[in-house]
């Protein structure tokens, strides 16, 4: 008996929650610019609201191109649905708004995105979510910061700004211990690099507005939910496993057995907060998932390149990348990271703040601006952009020095990238 | 709800109302390695619209207590042992894969606490190659994996199930993987071992649906049809580019299907 072939994963790129139009045989996916949709009846649309039919109702909810999105998007992580939003922001929120309230308490990594470290450290709190950071590679602190009132253990995939891997089997297991959910912020690496559903997450959003999307026209994310986490069974979730009046009185996880997480996040904080995102977007991030893996592939290629060289350089004290020798977690992104450890990294340029500045400024094809993710390279120089405020002692506490580099490595020619970095070090040293 | 059946918890599904068995009864009997979610948009339906709807996860299965069954025979006593915990008379069974081999038995045994019988992705021999069966018990990942492949005919799903941006293949997988161990080898070998189909189809006397699907890989629509000749008063209604997950891939058709049945 020859076993059964499922799509793998390029082809689940082009392909997954779409087919030709059956109405019009449009091959691509069609923009559905509708706020709403039409009920066959009334009978229809009580369904429609009641959850006894799946189908459209209003584009805040649900809209078809976004569909095509979600599905496809879980498709590629291994889940069993998603959603998406108007950022990666909004996913992240949404994630944290679907299962924790006033009261209630966070685990994350230290080495987070400065947006997401904003939302836990200053904004959640306001609405009396409190966070405790932990150093991503210190397991033993992971475990003691856990509280009776927590309710979610977060982390990146890759860390901001040194690259840590997130141990993401270990801190799953701690969080599964403690009856948790772990979930992953994997926008670095896509799951092409890395689907950390394989390794223990519960749940993983993206900002789409990088590498899913690729072309760096459009904002939005995606939170996707694995469909592994019984959250009755940890009882520590009656938002899942208990009426919800908000919802026809509706018990999430005995409707759906495996989607319970994204039913009520769909219901109500899609509905409620209302950050859903607009179908251009999903059909503009749909385009560059489509080519997904080519572009992986060619981003960690150039990147390799870029490394070397740089590596070689006298005026770059060090480099920070996990598949490099010295970083401290080589060998875990060996085993997690094996087709590559992304296109974002950052480097340590000698000379400070100055020679920051001088290389920024000197560089013609790298673009100078605060995103990452593009087809196109990027560059950033915190110490005299985003954070120039700082005094060198509190960027340290940032990790980050005065002369640290972050490159967001695009599909550009190595060469050009090389001969451009080598301009920019030229003028650094002068 | 929670029942006592044969000493153990059986679970079943109202549909999101409180069961009121004064109502027209209809049991939603899932498949192989499944639970009552498959048929939570079919029955939530059905239990606003007037009837009275219990879908159930089978023994060992979802959160019912027991063992799996170890016969199609066994499942069908359960069954007609659920409506007596129910304190309901008559019911109509809707099933599907084995738990349409289920509620074909419990039909032809018990005609008086069988109104009428819907089967889904229904098929005479349900026989399970030597292989898979092998790895239902050994490899219980691997064969998720085939079942899963064969039971799907694409890979996009409108509107989906249980609704927009849920993606069913996935979904299907992980409801397989929450399922105990050794559920799926006890509900495959119970497929395999059931030898009396057609003697059983003859003895129906209800009405009967066949909901078959033209794409179905695992109970080939053809299968299907010959069991529902058997039957002496049975409608086939066959779906376009349907696989063996009907509910999960046609859940508005399948729907339209089971209510104008359960009027007609």
């Amino acid at each position: 008996m020859a076993a059964p072939r499922s799509l793998q994963f390029d082809t689940l790129s082009l392909h997954a929650g779409q087919r030709p139009d059956p109405v019009t045989g449009a091959r691509a996916v069609p923009i559905y610019f509708t706020t709403s949709f039409v009920f066959r009846d009334a009978d229809h649309a009580a369904a429609l609201f009641n959850m006894e039919r799946g189908g459209h109702v209003y584009s805040r909810i649900s809209n078809p191109t976004n569909a095509v999105l979600e599905e496809r998007v879980a498709a590629l992580e291994g889940g069993v649905g998603a959603i998406a939003t108007a950022s990666g922001q909004a996913a992240l929120h949404l994630a944290v708004a679907t299962i924790a309230g006033a009261g209630s308490h966070i685990v994350a990594s230290r080495a987070l995105y400065g947006g997401s470290h904003n939302l836990l450290s200053y904004t959640l709190p306001r609405f009396g979510i409190q966070t405790t950071f932990v150093a991503p590679r210190d397991l033993a602190a992971w475990k003691k910061a856990i509280r009776p009132e927590t309710r979610l253990l977060f982390g990146e995939t890759l860390g901001n700004p040194g690259l840590d891997v997130l141990d993401i089997p270990s801190v799953a297991a701690i969080a599964h211990e403690a009856r948790l959910p772990l979930l992953v912020d994997a926008t670095f690496t896509t799951p092409y690099l890395l689907k950390p559903f394989d390794h223990g997450a519960d749940l993983v959003y993206h900002s789409a507005t990088k590498f899913l999307g690729g072309h760096g026209v459009a904002i939005g994310g995606v939170l996707v939910d694995g469909g592994t986490f019984d959250w009755e069974a940890s009882g520590k979730f009656p938002e899942l496993s208990e009426p919800y009046a908000g919802f026809h009185g509706m018990d999430f996880q005995e409707e759906s057995t495996v989607a319970a997480f994204l039913l009520r996040a769909r219901r109500e904080g899609l509905r409620d907060f209302g950050a859903c995102m607009s179908p251009a977007s999903a059909f503009q991030i749909l385009q560059g998932i489509e080519t997904l893996p080519l572009r992986m592939e060619r981003h960690v290629e150039n990147t390799r390149k870029v490394i070397a060289f740089l590596g070689g350089q006298v005026a770059v004290e060090s480099i920070a990348y996990p598949e490099l020798p010295a970083h401290p977690d080589h060998v875990l992104a060996r085993r997690l990271l094996p087709r590559g450890c992304g296109a974002v990294f950052s480097f340590e340029l000698r000379g400070g703040r100055d020679a920051g500045r001088r290389f920024i400024e000197a560089l013609k094809v790298f673009s100078h601006l605060a995103n990452v993710g593009d087809a196109k390279s990027l560059v950033i120089h915190p110490a005299s952009t985003t954070h120039f405020r700082m005094s060198d002692a509190a960027l340290a506490e940032a990790g980050i020095g005065p002369g640290t580099i972050r490159l967001s490595i695009g599909l550009e020619d190595p060469e050009d990238l090389i001969e451009d970095l080598a301009r920019g070090l030229r003028a650094a040293k002068d | 709800m929670e029942l006592r059946v044969a000493g153990n918890s059986a679970y079943a599904y109202t549909g999101g109302k409180a069961f009121d068995a004064k109502l027209p009864a209809i049991v939603f009997i899932h498949g192989g390695e499944q639970d009552h979610s498959v048929w939570v948009l079919q029955s939530r339906y059905l239990a606003h619209h007037g009837y009275a709807a219990l879908a159930v996860d089978l023994p060992g299965h979802g959160r019912s207590g027991g063992a799996p069954l170890a016969c199609i025979e066994d499942m069908a006593g359960w069954i007609v042992a659920v409506l007596d915990a129910a304190k309901v008379g008559t019911a109509a069974l809707v099933g599907h894969s084995m738990g349409s081999l289920a509620a074909l038995e419990c039909a032809a045994w018990h005609p008086r606490r069988v109104s009428r019988v819907a089967l889904l992705g229904a098929a005479f021999p349900m026989r399970v190659s030597p292989d898979l069966l092998q790895a239902t018990k050994h490899r219980e990942s691997d064969a998720h994996g085939m079942i899963n492949a064969w039971s799907h005919s694409g890979y996009a799903h409108y509107p989906s199930n249980p609704g927009p941006g849920f993606w069913v293949i996935g979904g299907n997988l992980r409801l397989m993987q929450r399922q105990k161990p050794g559920v799926l080898h006890a509900d495959f070998a119970a497929c395999d071992g059931y030898r009396v189909g057609f003697e059983r189809a003859a003895q129906v006397k209800c009405p009967a649906l066949f909901l078959l699907g033209a794409r179905d890989a695992m109970t080939p629509a053809r299968a299907g049809r010959d069991l529902a000749r058997a039957v002496p008063d049975s409608t086939v209604v066959t779906l376009d580019s349907a696989g063996h997950n009907l509910m999960g891939e046609k859940p508005d058709e399948v729907l339209d299907a089971l209510v104008e049945f359960l009027r007609a």
